[in-house]
């Protein structure tokens, strides 16, 4: 299959935004024009090429190489095709996102798959907060797609996330689905404070204690036959997952009664 | 030197606009092939030398009036702020050598809200409500407000020192202290807002009674607050009548409070403010339905008055209105975000992001509501184009509502995307009419000129001010009107095929009404007592304006009486 190659030549000095990293702006270009986009750093507009050494022309599979973890935006609204990047991805990487497929050999910063409706972004390193979330204001978060990390995430993930999956294998911080209006949130590492804060509807399934807020309430203890469907997903995504998650048993939490909402919290036990 | 000359603008270019179709009805001129001239910022007879435009296959207006938009101040600011969603749904206005930087959407920032009006042909607004104790504000936005001329209407119907006088029956002085309070905002006109309404909100209350005291007072009804502020207007003889925001607002029913409104004002001049809010029938929300039918019939009878539209468009936009306690239901309407102002003593303000959509009823009505007033109050001179911005929909979107008048298949087309339980509610899929471009140029500019009593504006005779927008002669009526070829500010040509070509700034229209100096003897007590701003920093200093323009006030004529 035929591949665009960049490789970051050093880390700018502040940050570059380029949301030109996309198969759907660059599969059509040849390699000079290529080499003209512009990304912007800071206020200053620029050409790629003052910050990537570009190889081939443009194509539906990007491979990114470096430390991009000041150039953000990276796959902004992408519909298709790949993007690969090895070593670790800045800010709004995947955001707006509508389909295709990103994967990360590294780490990702803050909102990753912000607002998406399609697509997969598998992070194999950590995340940082605000992951599949709405940006300040809007009404809703990511809308569909999958997002994957393999290590821990930060605040906030899922904000206000209607659709959509989003699993994390390691330990995620506070507000995890805050306001979370559907769509499925699995915290295989566990969670720390106000989990499903204010959620009204969807699904958040941890398999760690968790410190729930007063206004969940227990339902019941039982074993949701759905989520050997999920672990299915997930382990055709590639996303390995304990063998808990589908044979164990859960402790269900209605909530969050504070808005009233209609989400539900289960536990795994032990 | 003569007041007539401290208003003519600057500009010392000369221009002659040549061959186009002129539309200028206010002097009966309605689709001639003639020159327009234009020297030292005015229209003239005759021009030798500066440049030509030629405008051949072109149609010629005189320049926009907003009557009532609002666009600047410390609640705009608060939208602003709370939508940072719509922003990004917009793009962005990049600075260029020429204009500088901005966002639009529903409540664009300052400079982009200048350029975007002056883009579509506009060179006129009137932000339509301002409480005094944000008035510095609102001017120093008004200043970074380019290219087009400003007004401003100042918030009474809740004042509490009015109330109180009210109360108590003392009219002569109220009216010397509403003639304070105009100066001390620098505003052009009085707007009344859900009259006691706003202020028995203060308490989680409402005025939906015209005729009972307001809550929190014995005496002092809305109707006596609402004929108490129309009295004064005319009596200080300012050049708009009291700018009036009915009670029960948006409510089902709210048909009869307008018409008693009416009532009340018998013989007495007001412009009614967006004027579909305040024509629903029906009991509630479900069996709401549109009585524009009537509330026309009886705005057609009674020349005393004006009113906007207040149409309203699908889409997102945000509400804003210091109707505090309407912003509230719509708040638990919505589920939405919310916001709450309290301007102590004198008014409060709500805001609430809102969707119109198609397919909601109510949306719907609130639609068609909005076009059946355009087409059943036969007098174009007295109904104008708004959409109460940015309430109804974003000013911006204005050439849609012109095509929507201009063309009624389009119109029959856009209502068949309605519910069909909408169309047993309303009575727009009867009605034929379509404006001609004479009456868009009367809904658009010259009526909203003579109701705000500028009589330089609105037209293209000899003496106005040089704002002329300049159209293809197209039938795609809403790109039409919505990209002028060219726009001509004071005489200058300030866009040109659809870019801005050049900033000048525009004035800021104010009145000094007569009162007696000693009633600050009796309001600064007041402040001490109740006000957390001290008396002398309340007035706004005139320095705050940008070429203030003080128009004279002729008490007792009320010199825009419509005919």
């Amino acid at each position: 299959m035929n591949m665009t190659r960049l490789t970051l030549k050093g880390p700018p000095p502040v940050p570059l935004e380029a949301e030109v990293l996309s198969p759907d702006v660059i599969a059509s270009l040849r390699h000079d024009a290529l080499a003209a986009l512009p990304v912007f750093l800071g206020k200053r507009q620029r050409r790629l090429d003052d910050f990537f050494t570009i190889e081939g022309d443009g194509s539906d599979h990007l491979e990114i190489h470096g430390d991009m973890e000041r150039v953000k935006w990276i796959g902004r609204g992408m519909t298709r095709g790949q993007i690969t990047i090895i070593g670790n991805a800045g800010m709004h990487l995947g955001a707006f996102m509508k389909g295709g497929t990103i994967e990360v050999h590294g780490n990702a910063a803050d909102w990753v798959g912000a607002e998406m409706t399609g697509g997969l972004i598998h992070i194999h390193g950590d995340a940082g907060g605000q992951i599949g979330a709405a940006y300040r204001g809007s009404l809703s978060g990511m809308n569909g797609g999958v997002i994957l990390i393999e290590g821990s995430a930060g605040t906030e993930i899922g904000m206000r996330m209607r659709r959509g999956l989003l699993a994390v294998k390691g330990p995620v911080r506070d507000f995890a689905g805050l306001q979370m209006k559907g769509g499925t949130l699995f915290l295989l590492g566990g969670a720390e404070l106000r989990t499903g804060a204010w959620m009204v509807r969807g699904t958040i399934v941890c398999l760690k204690p968790l410190t729930l807020l007063p206004t969940f309430n227990y339902a019941c203890t039982y074993k949701p036959v759905f989520l050997r469907l999920y672990t299915r997903r997930l382990k055709e995504l590639g996303f390995s997952v304990p063998s808990q998650l589908d044979v164990g048993s859960y402790r269900r939490y209605s909530g969050d009664a504070a808005v009233p909402g209609k989400g539900e919290i289960l536990v795994g036990q032990p | 030197m003569a007041y007539e000359d401290k208003l003519r603008p600057q500009s010392s270019s000369m221009l002659r606009i040549t061959g186009g179709k002129v539309y200028d009805p206010a002097n009966d001129i309605h689709g001639e092939i003639r020159d327009i001239c234009v020297s030292n910022g005015r229209i003239v007879a005759d021009v030798a030398g500066g440049r030509t435009i030629d405008a051949t296959g072109m149609i010629v207006f005189p320049g926009g009036v907003d009557v009532h938009t609002h666009v600047a101040g410390a609640a705009l600011n608060f939208a602003r702020a709370m939508i940072p969603e719509d922003h990004r749904r917009h793009p962005p206005y990049v600075r260029n050598e020429r204009h500088r930087g901005g966002i639009g959407g529903a409540t664009p920032t300052t400079y982009v809200t200048g350029y975007l009006y002056a883009g579509m042909g506009w060179t006129t607004v009137n932000e339509a409500a301002v409480p005094i104790l944000s008035a510095r504000h609102t001017h120093e936005e008004l200043r970074d407000t380019p290219i087009v001329d400003k007004s401003c209407c100042v918030l009474m119907a809740n004042n509490e020192i009015l109330l109180d006088l009210l109360e108590a029956g003392e009219i002569e002085r109220a009216r010397h202290v509403a003639a304070w309070q105009i100066w001390a905002a620098k505003a052009y006109g009085v707007k009344a807002v859900n009259p006691g309404g706003v202020a028995a909100w203060k308490w989680g209350k409402d005025a939906k009674e015209l005729f009972e005291p307001v809550p929190g007072y014995h005496k002092v009804t809305p109707a006596q607050i609402i004929t108490a502020l129309a009295g004064i207007v005319d009596d200080l003889g300012l050049p708009h009548p009291l700018h009036l925001h009915c009670n029960n607002l948006g409510a089902p029913g709210n048909y009869k409070t307008t018409l008693e409104t009416m009532k009340v004002l018998e013989g007495k001049r007001a412009h009614l403010a967006h004027l579909q809010y305040h024509a629903y029938g029906g009991d509630d929300w479900f069996t709401m339905r549109s009585q524009s039918a009537e509330v026309a019939d009886y705005f057609n009878a009674h020349p005393n008055f004006t009113t906007d539209a207040g149409a309203v468009l699908f889409g997102d936009t945000v509400t804003i209105t210091a109707d505090g306690p309407w912003q509230h239901l719509l708040y638990k309407l919505t589920g939405r975000k919310w916001g709450n102002l309290d301007v102590e003593n004198e008014t409060g303000c709500g805001i609430v992001p809102y969707v119109y959509k198609e397919k909601n009823l109510v949306n719907a009505v609130q639609w068609a509501v909005g076009l059946e007033l355009l087409l059943l109050i036969n007098d174009p001179w007295r109904i104008f184009l708004t959409t109460d911005h940015p309430n109804g929909a974003a000013f911006w979107r204005y050439p849609e509502i012109l095509q929507l008048l201009m063309d009624v298949n389009f119109r029959r087309e856009q209502l068949k995307k309605l519910p069909p339980k909408a169309l047993k509610r309303i009575v727009l899929p009867e009605l034929d009419r379509q404006y001609t471009l004479s009456e868009v140029a009367v809904i658009t500019s010259a009526g909203p000129a003579r109701a705000l009593g500028l009589p330089h504006k609105g037209h293209l005779g000899i003496g106005a001010d040089a704002d002329v927008a300049i159209f293809n002669d197209s039938k795609d009526i809403a790109r039409m009107f919505a990209y002028p070829r060219y726009v001509i500010k004071g005489g200058e040509v300030v866009l040109e095929e659809g870019e801005i070509r050049q900033i000048v700034q525009g004035r800021g229209f104010v009145v000094q009404p007569v009162y007696d100096k000693k009633i600050e003897d009796y309001i600064r007590p007041l402040f001490q007592q109740y006000y957390t701003v001290s008396f002398d920093n309340y007035p706004v200093e005139m320095e705050r304006l940008e070429n203030p323009d003080i128009r004279p006030c002729k008490p007792g004529e009320g010199n825009s009486r419509t005919e």
